[in-house]
């Protein structure tokens, strides 16, 4: 290994020692503020691996958080299985899903993924509800567990920097240098003997996994499972809209999109709680005029000017 | 100025710094005595949620705290405190809703907190309660669960019944109206797919069946659905004698409105939740006499004809008739067993208020292992006003009404 890549390795090891720390000395305010941080770190960065660079939007992530969280409750709730064993399945069926969902509808172009995507969390809510009414019936879903929110943040943690993991090792892959080239131009990738389809379902069901285990982490904090709550569209468009701030061409992008975001919702929502949907319009206005290549695009401008003055 | 000078000015100087400090302390400590109590509130102003609860939560906790402050404020051991009420929207998000009430908790560092609207809400904040040792008085939480919850968390109560409860006050409606020869057996159920719809289908499958009724019709409609007449078209095809339907609010009204549009004629008509809503008497008038509902009230006793005309008065909006009421006696509870400790000593509250019988607009309230047995199951809208025919443990239900057609 290069120095160039050991010193931005002992960054994140670093950051990841920090992060676990925070339980320690943040009161239960900060930390569930953390929490939701923690959780949005690990879903716009897995969002970011596949739509940084194929310029695929997709507004899945509320499908698949929820697929992760319904699964643990309904497993834990009637079938008596263990916290456990439920994440794992939860994440498993999600990757499946993910792998059907992007076979079926990633060889068409990008419009029509972004309007499939939006209709998806929607779809499989009614699709579980229609299910439970049919055959299971419904005794509420209760995930009662002994997690405290210190517990859940360590879990999420664990999950960030999996997937910050998975992301460099990426990036070093053939895979990845594969998706650049599908970012850049797909029909020249096409060209040069990639298989354009199978990459990009192999990212995308890569998100699928990591969005379920988040949703199936976060539902013993719901504790009290119900499908309109954990398939939430605005999940999906929160996701997308952090990761866009941050910028989604560095590995790192999302998570400085993340955290000022998270801190200025809240700060919203306590001053002047009406105006969090104007919030999310103006962020997105702002991305789209502003910042198109998020913080970290414009902190990348920003150093090349002064460079170029010296 | 020599050192021996600076030195004793520096000493005078300290001296009434001193003074000051102490002077400024004193006045603080007196401050202190005079400080409001904080109560937090957190609950839905957005969202899907935000409907019920602008009609049976918020109302009543502004009431309250008006009140209580109108009196001067809660006799406390050192003088009387007034209430300083500091509210958050949860969007109907349990995550939002988490972070409100760990910053009522840690941040405003609050004294106590009326507990949330909705059962999943009550569920997931239940934890952080227990975690900071709140009083939770549940109301607007129906649940089969209780007995684990409550073992579970120890400052939690429940009042408002379970589901079986709900589904065994309306079995004990027909059943009385079946053995009077006012209707026959036939029922057609319909409900809403979703979690509390179809938990209370699911419950009344059974004791329906072992009632000795047929259930002619049975089909759910998903959330949120615009249409229902498809829905009341097959009901009525199959010719019912009752019509039960566990609904919520938006197609509570839908249905009743498709009912009177295909002039449904059944002995007994019922819509769960928001049957209860003034709102609804006021947009179906005289239409719906006859027609039952979850909930109910006594609305003869003085207490709660004060009551409705006090919630009128500081609020501006009508009570509704069922949870309204139960809102505001768990804040009545609060209120006396704050009262009753004396200070702000949570746990002595939470105590306090599993040891003590207390005196609401209800009547006398007890809890037996935090869940409070008294309730009304059934209301029936009775010339404009909704009152309770079937209840847990409570006086005065009134008589039913027979119900004749959709005029």
């Amino acid at each position: 290994m290069s120095r160039k890549e050991v010193v931005p390795l002992l960054i994140g090891v670093v950051l990841v020692v920090v992060a676990a720390l925070v339980p320690y000395v943040a009161n239960g305010y900060w930390l569930s503020i953390a929490l939701t941080a923690m959780m949005y770190i690990a879903l716009s960065t897995s969002w970011a691996l596949f739509s940084g660079p194929t310029h695929y939007i997709s507004l899945a992530s509320g499908a698949f958080f929820g697929v992760g969280g319904y699964l643990v409750a309904t497993g834990m709730s009637d079938y008596n299985q263990s916290f456990w064993l439920m994440m794992a399945i939860s994440a498993l069926v999600a990757t499946v899903l993910a792998g059907l969902i992007g076979l079926a509808t990633l060889r068409l172009s990008g419009v029509y993924f972004v309007i499939f995507t939006l209709g998806l969390a929607e779809m499989i809510r009614n699709l579980v509800s229609w299910v439970q009414n049919n055959f299971l019936g419904s005794r509420g879903l209760y995930v009662l567990t002994d997690f405290t929110e210190a517990h859940i943040y360590w879990m999420l943690l664990a999950v960030a920097t999996a997937v910050f993991i998975f992301g460099w090792l990426i990036d070093r892959s053939r895979l990845g240098f594969a998706l650049k080239i599908i970012g850049n131009d797909e029909t020249v990738a096409r060209h040069v003997g990639i298989n354009t389809a199978w990459t990009k379902v192999i990212l995308f069901m890569s998100t699928g996994f990591f969005a379920a285990l988040v949703g199936a982490i976060i539902a013993p904090r719901y504790s009290y499972i119900e499908p309109n709550l954990v398939f939430s569209p605005e999940l999906s468009f929160l996701v997308v809209i952090m990761a866009l701030l941050g910028g989604t061409h560095r590995l790192w992008g999302p998570l400085v999109g993340v955290i000022p975001f998270t801190l200025i919702w809240e700060a919203i929502s306590i001053w002047i709680p009406n105006f969090t949907t104007l919030f999310l319009g103006l962020a997105f206005l702002t991305i789209v005029y502003f910042i198109p290549n998020g913080f970290v695009g414009l902190f990348e401008k920003l150093r090349a000017k002064s460079r170029s003055w010296q | 100025m020599n050192v021996k000078q600076t030195a004793n000015l520096l000493g005078q100087v300290a001296a009434r710094s001193v003074a000051a400090v102490v002077l400024l302390a004193g006045l603080a400590l007196n401050a202190h005595a005079a400080d409001p109590i904080k109560i937090g509130a957190v609950a839905p102003k957005t969202g899907p949620l935000a409907g019920g609860a602008t009609v049976t939560q918020w109302p009543n906790i502004e009431m309250w705290v008006k009140e209580v402050n109108a009196r001067g404020g809660l006799n406390m051991k050192d003088g009387q405190r007034m209430l300083e009420l500091i509210e958050y929207d949860d969007k109907t998000n349990p995550g939002e809703h988490m972070k409100a009430v760990q910053r009522l908790a840690t941040q405003d560092k609050v004294d106590f907190i009326v507990a949330p609207y909705g059962t999943g809400f009550n569920v997931a904040a239940a934890p952080i309660y227990a975690k900071y040792g709140y009083p939770q008085i549940a109301v607007s939480a129906i649940s089969d669960k209780m007995d684990e919850l409550t073992s579970r968390y120890p400052s939690l109560f429940f009042t408002l019944g379970t589901t079986t409860a709900f589904v065994n006050g309306v079995k004990d409606i027909l059943v009385g109206m079946r053995d009077a020869g006012k209707i026959g057996n036939k029922i057609a159920m319909v409900n809403v797919a979703d979690a509390f719809g179809i938990e209370l289908a699911e419950a009344a499958r059974p004791i329906f069946k072992d009632a000795g009724f047929e259930l002619v019709y049975d089909k759910s409609y998903p959330l949120g659905t615009p249409d229902l007449s498809p829905i009341m078209k097959g009901a009525k095809a199959a010719a019912p004698d009752a019509f039960v339907a566990w609904s919520y609010p938006p197609d509570t009204f839908g249905l009743t409105e498709q009912a009177i549009i295909e002039d449904l004629d059944v002995g007994a008509f019922y819509t769960a939740v928001a049957t209860c809503f003034p709102a609804f008497g006021q947009k179906f008038g005289s239409k719906i006499d006859g027609v039952f509902g979850a909930g109910g009230v006594n609305p003869d006793t003085d207490k709660m004809k004060a009551y409705f005309a006090r919630h009128k008065e500081l609020t501006g909006k009508d009570a509704d008739y069922w949870a309204s009421a139960n809102t505001y006696v768990s804040l009545q509870i609060l209120e006396q067993a704050i009262e009753g400790v004396g200070e702000v000593d949570r746990n002595a509250v939470t105590q306090y208020i599993k040891d003590n019988t207390f005196d609401t607009i209800m009547g006398d309230i007890k809890f037996e292992n935090q869940v409070s047995h008294k309730y009304w199951t059934v209301g029936q809208w009775q010339d404009g006003v909704f009152r309770g025919v079937a209840s847990s443990n409570m006086e005065g239900a009134a008589e039913i009404k027979e119900k004749s057609g959709w005029n």
